[in-house]
């Protein structure tokens, strides 16, 4: 699966993009994202909030709740702020 | 009928985008947003969701589209960096009637505002800050929520 990264996550992590294959009982969005936070110091920084956050599945906005799989494309990102 | 959404770092011509979506159309409304000079600031810089944006702002415009008729629709944003007074972003939306292109126009900056997925930092004084969402963002889109009916 490949994980994205943007805004000031990205800079936290140090990189855009995580790709591996779908950790063993992870099965959500939250789940993935309580997995990233055990990755080191960038990501436990990234992801010590995760009310801060917003994500996405497959380029469509989804909650920390939704399920995911492998092949699938997770995004990580702060609420967005274009316009 | 067209829609045209582009997520580009250089300026766009409002005038030749208001043009082109102007032939039969009754009533145009375009809304243009740019880099106010507030508390010092200098630049902004903008990043984006390459994909993810385009498609998040398709599924605005067919919301657009379902809640009123509308004739062709233009999104442009603009990423990268951008200097006071530049353009970032335009929406302009062709209808047979004012009320129509009007509503549509606000909707669709609305939505974008919280929907679109564009990061922007500030420069000020040469220190880049990312700027937080705001909450009144947040209650202009979902102000939509309560008026489905179109019109």
């Amino acid at each position: 699966m490949k994980i994205l990264y943007f805004a000031w996550l990205r800079q936290k992590i140090g990189k855009s993009e995580d790709e591996f294959a779908l950790p063993e009982g992870v099965a959500s969005v939250g789940g993935l994202a309580a997995h990233l936070a055990g990755l080191g110091p960038g990501y436990a920084e990234a992801f010590a909030d995760v009310a801060r956050l917003r994500a996405a599945v497959n380029q469509s906005h989804a909650g920390f709740d939704a399920p995911i799989g492998e092949g699938d494309e997770i995004a990580f990102f702060p609420p967005v702020t274009g316009g | 009928m067209s829609t045209t959404i582009r997520i580009q770092t250089e300026p766009f011509d409002l005038a030749a985008e208001v043009k082109a979506l102007s032939a039969g159309a009754g009533a145009v409304a375009a809304f243009t947003g740019r880099v106010r000079g507030e508390d010092g600031v200098e630049a902004l810089i903008l990043e984006h969701y390459p994909g993810m944006t385009e498609r998040e702002i398709a599924r605005q415009v067919e919301e657009a589209r379902r809640r009123w008729s509308l004739g062709g629709v233009t999104v442009i944003h603009r990423v990268g960096e951008l200097k006071l007074g530049e353009a970032i972003v335009l929406v302009a939306v062709a209808a047979a009637h004012r009320g129509e292109a009007f509503r549509a126009c606000e909707f669709l900056m609305d939505q974008l505002k919280t929907s679109a997925t564009f990061w922007k930092q500030e420069r000020r004084a040469g220190a880049l800050v990312w700027v937080e969402a705001r909450h009144s963002d947040g209650l202009a889109a979902a102000r939509w929520k309560k008026l489905d009916q179109p019109r």
